[in-house]
């Protein structure tokens, strides 16, 4: 065959990304991928490429754009640095379950190994964080291995796929042709589920007194929202949500009795320990949610629905495993439980939440003391977007606040980074959360100190004009550090004050309209003008300096142990 | 009993991929448990490879561990056992010099007795081999030392269990026929 047929290996990359079905990519150019750089010039009225001004903030910007469009993220570096710097962002999508693929370039496949100029085995050092990886030398295996990236990426329980490709393999030429995968024999997403399993579930439900669910990020990723709502107003149960879980059951639903885990609510964490019946759907038992294992639910039976079989009895062992794609396997339950209501042991939620309102959440958001506290924030933003805005969060005391006092209608709302808590992922994600959903207003709402570790990608959002809200609530401290210091280590406050610099300031450096509010006043009005305004725009809250989150259940302790204040 | 350590030969059918064995490695790693043994060959199965890894570990750990393997996408199926449940040997060379085996009789007797094999002979050293259990081979490693051991060395376990591990029906696969 003649070379006239023929394309590179780096348009076929492009071509490849453009039969998945990909329009944007995050990523950063250098030396060993820039013959695809080159071709997405050519096919820009295509692709999409967003310039971040870090190779971190690309992966948390398609994380952002992932978990709220259900798409995967794409993301694109070059070797050496290019691809370390992605490591954070890979790693917070393997443990958040983040459908993501990331191509790097490396150093062409003769100098494997020689130490050339930005040559890294990014290949070894992703392998823990991947879901899969895989290095290419030859032009002719890429469309083959990016559509199996692709499918794996976004299949059963999604995951960060990394693809490194030489640049010999970008230049060489070779015959295009894209299949997509439809399967790997050795791999299989979704494993079949029992109808016996699910059948001896509903018998426990059917026979539960106080039956109580607790559900995480499954239902969104299952997209299983409806069927779940339809499940859990058949039976009656109360359910609570992990963190990621956040936003599949809008806040006000009467049967949302708030979040589990360590800053979760007061009644679902105590009430764990007193259910008959623990259903967990969707959820991993991170030791976040359980506290102390030995001490977690030991009085109720389990059933565990869940799409990954490594997650049945790695933390809690359950008496039921139902597996399985939770859309398929939750209506058959549903049509095999009783209708109930289970009205008395839902007031006992109600109970508990009247204690921890009189005691914390009256005065965090009515506060009558000087100082400005975050939930009050929260409670205008609230106000503001009536609960329709996708809220990013970054890693620390304003997460577990926005978490615990936001208001959502719609699912895939809340976008955070639960399991490996990095700071600087919000502002990053958000602007990939616009992106992924430019008709909805997207709030950011982040600390002092997160906020500095990715700050520069303030550019970004200025070059793209996505219109992100960004809010700092600014303690000047490493606040649930701080909190912990106080708490476990009498008051040593070992460098986490921070002396920070004019927010404001820098905002406008990057032309983003900023403003900055000390006084209770002033906070309704300026959260109004942000919501307003049709551009990005820059809010910094100084808060109090030295508040707690509470509830709080400290390191080791009981669920049922739950400390008020 | 949940902390009751054990000796698991953990086998590992999977694709054949550059870079599993650090994504297998890296699953033991992750956990602090060292690799006693290991060992990678073709299996029963066309191109399909199998890793057959020795660990000392809680059954509680072993089984959490199996099913983050199976997780991995180029692994088809991982099963763990205990020695009881499997049929398993290790080889060992032993590379003693020449001159020792002429100069003391013993040497001959210990070869004869342990049931070594003799691999090669040249005019300054020779070769032992032994196959067996791993008592097997310390045994004839403490015979053989003080007569001056110029190289030894000891492959990792390989083993076959006991009863079927199915792996072909896990492929849709008949090799039974």
């Amino acid at each position: 065959m003649s070379n006239n047929n023929k394309i590179s290996g780096a348009e076929a990359v492009i071509r490849s990304l453009i039969e998945e079905g990909v329009d944007l990519i995050y990523g950063y150019p250098g030396g060993a991928i820039m013959p695809i750089y080159d071709e997405l010039y050519k096919f820009q009225d295509k692709l999409n490429h967003v310039l971040t001004r870090h190779e971190q903030g690309a992966t948390h910007a398609a994380q952002g754009f992932s978990r709220v469009s259900g798409k995967v993220g794409v993301v694109m570096a070059t070797s050496g640095p290019g691809a370390t710097n992605l490591v954070t962002g890979i790693a917070d999508a393997q443990i958040d379950s983040t459908a993501m693929v990331c191509i790097t370039g490396q150093v062409a496949s003769h100098l494997l190994g020689s130490d050339a100029f930005q040559e890294t085995d990014i290949i070894g050092i992703s392998t823990p964080v991947t879901k899969w990886n895989c290095q290419i030398t030859q032009a002719k295996d890429i469309p083959e291995i990016l559509a199996k990236a692709f499918y794996i990426a976004r299949s059963g329980r999604p995951g960060p796929v990394l693809i490194d490709i030489t640049k010999d393999a970008q230049f060489e030429l070779m015959n295009f042709q894209y299949n997509k995968c439809l399967s790997v024999r050795s791999y299989k997403p979704v494993p079949d589920y029992s109808i016996d399993q699910i059948k001896k579930a509903s018998h426990l439900i059917n026979e539960s007194k106080k039956p109580f669910i607790v559900f995480g990020q499954g239902v969104i990723l299952g997209e299983a929202e409806n069927e779940f709502k339809d499940f859990i107003e058949k039976t009656g149960i109360p359910s609570a949500w992990t963190i990621l879980g956040l936003s599949a059951l809008p806040t006000e639903h009467y049967l949302n009795v708030g979040m589990v885990g360590m800053h979760g609510n007061y009644g679902p964490n105590v009430l764990t320990n007193e259910c008959d019946l623990l259903i967990a759907i969707g959820m991993r038992f991170d030791d976040r949610v359980t506290g102390n294992l030995e001490t977690y639910a030991k009085q109720a039976k389990v059933i565990h629905m869940e799409i990954d079989p490594a997650e049945i009895n790695k933390n809690v062992e359950c008496d039921i495993a139902v597996l399985g794609n939770i859309k398929e396997t939750i209506p058959l339950l549903t049509s095999m439980v009783n209708k109930s209501s289970h009205k008395s042991w839902l007031e006992k939620f109600s109970f508990h939440y009247e204690i921890e309102y009189k005691k914390v959440i009256n005065n965090e958001i009515n506060p009558t003391k000087n100082g400005l506290t975050m939930a009050e924030v929260i409670k205008e933003i609230n106000n503001s977007t009536n609960g329709d805005a996708i809220i990013v969060t970054d890693v620390g005391q304003h997460q577990m606040v926005t978490c615990r006092y936001a208001k959502f209608n719609k699912s895939k709302s809340n976008i955070t980074s639960g399991g490996l808590g990095t700071m600087g992922f919000a502002l990053p994600a958000a602007l990939g959360a616009k992106m992924g959903a430019p008709e909805r207003e997207v709030v950011a709402v982040i600390g002092d100190g997160g906020y500095q570790m990715t700050i520069q990608e303030l550019g970004t959002i200025f070059q793209t004009g996505s219109a992100v809200k960004i809010v700092v609530l600014n303690n000047n401290f490493l606040g649930m550090v701080r909190q912990w210091q106080q708490m476990f280590f009498d008051k040593r406050y070992a460098s986490t004050e921070l002396v920070n610099p004019d927010f404001v300031t820098i905002a406008k450096g990057y032309y983003l309209e900023a403003e900055k509010v000390s006084e209770r006043k002033n906070l309704k009005g300026a959260v109004n003008r942000m919501i307003k305004s049709n551009k990005p725009y820059f809010l910094e809250v100084s808060v109090e300096k030295e508040d707690n989150v509470f509830p709080m259940i400290p390191t080791g302790a009981s669920v049922s142990d739950i400390r008020l204040e | 009993m949940k902390d009751l350590k054990n000796t698991y030969t953990v086998s590992i059918y999977t694709e054949n991929n550059i870079g599993l064995l650090n994504r297998i490695s890296a699953i033991f790693l992750k956990r602090h448990i060292n690799i006693e043994s290991l060992t990678t060959s073709p299996s029963e199965i066309d191109n399909i490879f199998r890793f057959v890894i020795v660990v000392k570990s809680t059954e509680f750990s072993i089984q959490r561990i199996i099913k983050q393997i199976e997780k991995q996408i180029e692994v088809i199926a991982s099963f763990y056992h205990t020695d009881d449940q499997t049929i398993f040997l290790e080889t060992a060379l032993y590379k003693v010099k020449s001159k020792s085996l002429f100069d003391e009789k013993h040497i001959q007797k210990i070869i004869k007795n342990s049931q070594a094999n003799i691999v090669t002979v040249s005019p300054n050293y020779f070769v032992i081999e032994k196959t067996g259990w791993r008592d097997d081979t310390e045994k004839l490693y403490k015979e053989l030392e003080p007569y001056g051991l110029l190289q030894f060395v000891r492959s990792g376990r390989i083993s076959v269990s006991k009863e079927p591990m199915n792996i072909s029906n896990l492929l849709g696969l008949n090799t039974d026929k």
